[in-house]
């Protein structure tokens, strides 16, 4: 049976096609963390919330484990996650370091003394571009920093109970 | 009192010329980002927080001189290749690339011949 060029064309047009397609469909198109988490911290200096210092990545201590949490007072999940928050400030081989973003100074200090600090630290970010060095699209989210400043895990949304057990689970491992 | 006014005049012309330039570049750069938390829009076109926020970042970027391809790569490295619209060529997307130009060779030779043959 002779095969015809034209037909050897079209078949292989109609293979391309279905491959692209299959190769499109399988993108993971959602945003993903991949990228940030195993690097380590980009140099920051970020503005403390209650005085005009700055603290720098050379403040993250390198015998303790790190949360970066980002966090604003107008933001009702962050509510939700504050009792996890308090939760792991009894850790001691962890430090909280707690990013205000775009909030008001006011406000961000109201609700710490409402629901309670579990900050050792509490930065201000009031245009929010500080948290882009960490990924950051919105609030709350979280970061854990390992005492090499390498990111070793990202928490989208309001840490829950089973956030808190991997992140209790991590600590143990060091 | 003349040369002094040619200079200011010249000093002013170019002061516009690099801001006109630093805008051009600001808006092609929001052009190609994708608004990740957005549906279907680019930063440019977006006015969400998210944009609003990545717009400073940005221009702050401009300003201490990185260029286009720094930002991407900075923006990259944060959120992923996802946030570029343009992807970059590498060897997972050169199908992507490519595949424009493998369709139009063999779409041109599939009528050719289809004309071909119709001829005879």
């Amino acid at each position: 049976m002779k095969i015809s060029f034209l037909k050897i064309i079209s078949i292989s047009l109609v293979a391309f096609a279905i491959i692209v397609f299959f190769l499109a469909l399988n993108v993971d198109k959602r945003y993903s963390t991949e990228k940030i988490v195993g690097k380590s911290v980009d140099n920051f200096e970020i503005l403390f919330l209650n005085n005009d210092e700055m603290f720098k990545k050379q403040d993250l201590t390198n015998d303790k484990y790190h949360l970066i949490n980002i966090w604003a007072s107008w933001c009702l999940p962050c509510k939700k996650e504050h009792p996890i928050l308090m939760n792991l400030k009894k850790e001691n081989n962890l430090k909280i370091v707690g990013i205000n973003f775009k909030d008001k100074k006011l406000n961000a200090n109201n609700f710490l003394r409402e629901l309670g600090n579990p900050y050792d630290f509490s930065l201000s970010d009031k245009d929010g571009t500080k948290s882009i060095l960490f990924g950051v699209y919105g609030v709350p989210e979280s970061i854990l920093i390992d005492n090499n400043h390498k990111i070793i895990s990202k928490f989208i949304g309001p840490l829950n109970f089973k956030d808190y057990e991997d992140i209790l689970q991590l600590l143990n491992e060091k | 009192m003349k040369n002094k006014l040619i200079i200011i005049f010249f000093y002013l012309f170019f002061l516009e010329l690099s801001a006109a330039e630093i805008n051009n570049l600001e808006s092609k750069i929001f052009k190609n980002l994708r608004c990740i938390v957005c549906q279907g829009q680019s930063i440019a076109e977006s006015n969400s927080d998210f944009a609003q926020t990545i717009k400073i970042v940005v221009r702050d970027k401009i300003n201490q001189g990185d260029n286009e391809k720094e930002i991407y790569e900075f923006l990259a490295e944060k959120y992923g290749e996802w946030i570029i619209y343009k992807p970059k060529f590498n060897y997972i997307n050169s199908l992507l690339w490519f595949s424009p130009y493998i369709v139009l060779v063999f779409g041109g030779l599939l009528i050719f011949k289809y004309l071909k043959r119709r001829k005879q």
